[in-house]
């Protein structure tokens, strides 16, 4: 027997709640996540949690840029992080897990795992 | 070294500045190969910096002014005898003799003798307590008989009588000058600049009597000095009394030996500095020169130059020198050059004076040539003598004169349009450091050589080490000739912006850019980052207030200033309201109380006379504010780049010892900057007198209460490298402290670095306290009236940032955990400890017994 495992979009809020270049927090299937809106429906979401100072805070962070890549910076100690990737732009042996996000009828949603 | 065989004597008379000027020369140019040089250095110690002597004062030792390098004297075929002198030169037998009784025939003689002061012969000119200014022994003299003194008097307002005064100032005496002309540096500047430099003296708490001629020194009971006698008016107590009213060339030498001496003193020499003897020389303040005496320490060192060559069998020749000087005098800057009074034919003066600032400027021009252009031909600026270098390289025809010189003695923004003339419009021939003949040419040539400080090039070139006028124009070629080769120090914000902090700030101010993507759009590249935008969202701020979560602004802020809490390492917040001056009413401390105990909040009192609320969720906050509100309480922006607090003791209204109302002021300064947004927090206190509870000389201002009125200090912190606060001005009433530190505050928000306390600022600042005075007291810069807008704008539009959010229930709603969900964040756990929560430590976390969750509201 095959499953097919289908994606389950969890609703955040409503586009225009997202101020851009700002996140939130959302509950995902029990897990924090935070969602970032840089302009117009260009959306990401990375974990909430900061691997640094084990706090649960990354959606409090400022989004910027670091040469192409597209940012936040944990407002603890100010590491940043990808958020296309997840990945640490300060020490590359860290990173945070990201999920699928979209909008969709003029709500984001975030895939749950 | 090759030694000749035969061996000739020189004698030098003398181990002052110009004597030891002219020792060196010769050990340069290898006259010690064939010339034995002996010196006589009457005094104790061999040749320093007179020129520096006020500092011994201010802390720098007898062995820092020494002008001797280490092991000079140790140089085969230079001797020098310290405590003695030559006593007579006996020409017929081609010998000195000392005063010691030495015996040394010689080739040649240079007379370096300087001068003596003066001291004019009034009944009493010997009582103890009487002193010359001249040497370090006098000056060691009058330090040890201070001590015991209260009022200091210095007979001469010349150079050397304000020198004398700043250094009576500076050993904490009351301190007069009494001068017998009409006005003050009578020799070097005019009587506008004279009534200039006058009240800027007297600002400084200096009492000056100008045309008042000193009859008697009276003596005290005691046998010291009482009081000075007048020929008009009433006695003046003193307890001490500097004579300066001039010098006096000591030819007493050229005298004896029958040489030519001037009638009123002075050995008089031809242009290659040689007296009526050919065989003996005299240079420094002892020669006299077209009927001239030179004192000033530049034109010596040229005689020097002029003898050692002409010993060496050169040719080089003396014609006079230019008397131009600028000076600091007790932080006032004086500069006089070429014809400053106008005398020769064709001259003449145009001025500008700005009473409020406190500034004088007359600029000489020359007569008008065929285009009717007229050439800078001298001048004398007061108070500010920012154009002076630029002003004398065109007086002197190293640079050209603009087709309006006046303007550039007019301030920026009058109307004028003053030239841009930077020191790369200085030729290589163009003449820097006059004391020591470095012109333009060798100093680039220095740092073309891999000389990247003025400290390396001073030590090369000698440049600046004489009178150290000049060290300014060198720093500028310095900076001036590294941009030309590319070496720039960077001091840009961010990858986004290649600008400072200060610059970008200006950029904002004057294009009135009112958000981040307007600013990023026209001045930056990229998307911005966590450096760039508070710092930008700081400034947007500081110039015009309105909610900083407001729009566009609610992105750019730290999350303490997003939630306006500030954020501990759990991710939970922590609470502070304002307690203005520390003053809180029983109900409200009740009020926080019963708030701490609803929301299970644990309470510490700071530093900075506040209680501070721990433990707050995001979703807390709001509600926390509701309360605090409605007790009458507001934000205390301990979460924002802003004025914090502003501690105060109980001052007069309960202590004892308290002179003035302290906490009033307190209060009134803590409501008056409250959410003032700058570079980085801001602290203030004040204290109700000299014991200074409140702490005030360690905040970034502090006010201390006098018998007179208030003292203003500017530039302390504690943190990680504690510093004292430097005072700003003395003696202040309740207004004109308002007013300095409003133009303080608003100076350092403009032109501080980010994340800058202003005792770094200070630091960094050039010309460091007294340049901030010459700002925000003599608005030198002419935006005193500019800066008190600013803040008045700052003081009318403030709105407490708590209150603008509990009113809003759109701003209300960004204050949640979970933007879809009531639920609390599972990982802000706590423990109890003495009576209080404190967050719960991973290992903690495990232990469930262990853990208390925070009350819900």
């Amino acid at each position: 027997m095959t499953v097919i495992m289908s994606k389950v979009w969890v609703d955040v809020c409503p586009l225009e709640k997202l101020i851009p270049g700002r996140g939130v927090c959302a509950l995902v299937g029990g897990l924090q996540v935070a969602v970032f809106r840089i302009v117009g429906e260009e959306i990401y979401a990375i974990s909430n949690f900061d691997p640094f100072s084990r706090a649960f805070v990354l959606s409090r962070g400022i989004v910027g840029s670091k040469a192409e890549r597209l940012k936040v910076a944990s407002p603890i100690y100010k590491q940043s992080f990808d958020l296309d990737t997840g990945v640490c732009l300060d020490d590359a042996t860290v990173s945070v897990r990201t999920f699928e996000v979209r909008v969709e009828g003029g709500i984001v949603q975030v895939a749950s795992p | 070294m090759e030694l000749h065989e035969h061996r000739r004597t020189l004698v030098v008379a003398g181990n002052g500045m110009v004597g030891h000027k002219l020792l060196e020369i010769l050990v340069e140019r290898g006259a010690t190969a064939e010339w034995d040089i002996v010196t006589f250095c009457e005094e104790g110690r061999p040749a320093y910096d007179r020129v520096g002597l006020s500092s011994f004062f201010n802390g720098t030792s007898a062995d820092e002014l020494s002008l001797v390098s280490p092991g000079f004297f140790d140089q085969l075929g230079l001797t020098i005898h310290m405590g003695d002198a030559v006593a007579s030169i006996d020409r017929q037998s081609g010998e000195v003799v000392s005063d010691k009784g030495l015996r040394i025939p010689y080739e040649a003689v240079v007379l370096a003798t300087g001068s003596f002061p003066f001291v004019p012969p009034v009944p009493g000119k010997d009582t103890p307590g009487c002193f010359v200014y001249r040497t370090l022994d006098d000056l060691e003299a009058i330090r040890e008989y201070a001590a015991g003194c209260r009022v200091g008097a210095v007979v001469g307002g010349g150079l050397l009588g304000l020198e004398a005064a700043n250094a009576l100032r500076s050993l904490g005496l009351d301190t007069h000058v009494v001068e017998f002309a009409e006005r003050l540096m009578p020799v070097q500047v005019d009587e506008g600049g004279g009534s200039v430099l006058r009240r800027r003296i007297e600002d400084l708490g200096v009492h000056v009597h100008t045309g008042m001629a000193t009859t008697e020194i009276v003596t005290a009971k005691s046998g010291g000095v009482g009081a000075m006698r007048f020929k008009e008016g009433d006695d003046l107590p003193v307890d001490l009394v500097v004579f300066s009213a001039g010098i006096r060339p000591r030819d007493q030498l050229a005298r004896d030996a029958g040489l030519a001496v001037g009638e009123r003193g002075g050995v008089v020499v031809d242009d290659a500095c040689r007296t009526s003897d050919p065989k003996i020389f005299a240079i420094g303040e002892c020669a006299l020169y077209g009927g001239r005496i030179f004192g000033l320490v530049s034109p010596g060192y040229q005689m020097a130059r002029v003898a050692a060559d002409r010993i060496l069998g050169g040719e080089a020749a003396f014609t006079g020198a230019d008397m131009s000087t600028k000076l600091k005098l007790m932080g006032i800057d004086v500069a006089s050059f070429g014809d400053a009074f106008a005398t020769e034919p064709g001259n003449e003066a145009i001025t500008y004076r700005d009473p409020v600032a406190n500034v004088y400027k007359r600029l000489v021009l020359g007569p008008p040539d065929r285009r009717g252009d007229r050439k800078v031909a001298g001048g004398i600026l007061v108070g500010d003598a920012a154009v002076y270098q630029t002003l004398l390289q065109m007086c002197r025809g190293d640079m050209p004169s603009p087709k309006h010189p006046e303007e550039l003695i007019f301030p920026a923004g009058s109307g004028a349009a003053v030239p841009a003339v930077g020191v790369g419009a200085l030729p290589g021939t163009a003449m820097v450091c006059s004391c020591n003949n470095v012109d333009k040419g060798t100093i680039c040539a220095a740092v073309a050589a891999g000389c990247d400080s003025v400290g390396t090039i001073k030590g090369i070139t000698k440049a600046g080490t004489g009178c150290g006028g000049c060290v300014p124009l060198v720093t500028d070629i310095l900076k001036d000739e590294q941009g030309k080769a590319g070496v720039v120090v960077a001091n840009t914000l961010c990858e986004h912006f290649a600008y400072s902090r200060q610059e970008l700030f200006d950029i904002v101010r004057v294009h009135r850019i009112t958000s981040f993507s307007e600013v990023l759009a026209a001045h930056g590249t990229g998307e911005g980052c966590e450096i760039c935008k508070p710092a930008v969202a700081s400034m947007l701020a500081s110039l015009a207030n309105g909610h900083i979560l407001d729009g566009e602004r609610a992105a750019l802020q730290d999350t303490n200033d997003h939630f306006l809490a500030n954020l501990q390492r759990d991710g939970t917040y922590s609470v502070v309201p304002r307690v203005p001056g520390g003053e809180i009413t029983p109900d409200q401390l009740i009020a926080l109380g019963e708030v701490a105990k609803e929301f299970n909040l644990y309470t510490k009192i700071t530093g900075g006379q506040r209680i501070d609320l721990f433990g707050a969720r995001v979703d807390q906050l709001p509600h926390i504010w509701r309360r605090l509100i409605d007790a009458g309480m507001e934000s205390g922006h301990a979460y924002g780049k802003a004025l914090r607090t502003v501690k105060s003791c109980v001052g007069q209204t309960w202590c004892r010892f308290g002179v003035q109302d302290s906490t009033t002021l307190a209060i009134d300064l803590e409501l008056r900057y409250r959410g003032l947004r700058a570079p980085h927090k801001i602290k203030g206190a004040v204290s109700g007198c000299t014991r200074e509870c409140a702490e005030a000389q360690g905040k970034d201002f502090g006010v201390i209460a006098t018998e007179k009125g208030w003292n203003v200090y500017v530039g302390g912190n504690g943190g990680v490298r504690p510093k004292h606060a430097e005072l700003l001005a003395a003696n202040l009433d309740r207004d004109t402290v308002l007013r300095y530190i409003d133009r303080f505050l608003m100076f350092y928000v403009r032109t501080a670095d980010r994340l800058e306390r202003t005792a770094v600022w200070l630091d960094k600042l050039e010309g460091g306290i007294e340049y901030l005075r010459r700002v925000v007291i003599d608005d030198v810069l002419g935006i005193c009236a500019e800066l008190e807008a600013d803040m008045a704008r700052h003081v009318d539009t403030y709105e407490c940032e708590w209150k603008a959010v509990v009113d809003d229930p759109e701003r209300m709603e960004r204050f949640r955990t979970f933007v879809n969900s009531d639920e609390q964040d599972p990982n802000v756990v706590f423990v109890t400890e003495r009576g209080q929560i404190r967050p719960a430590f991973d290992h903690e976390k495990a232990d469930p017994a262990l853990l208390t969750i925070g009350a819900k509201p």
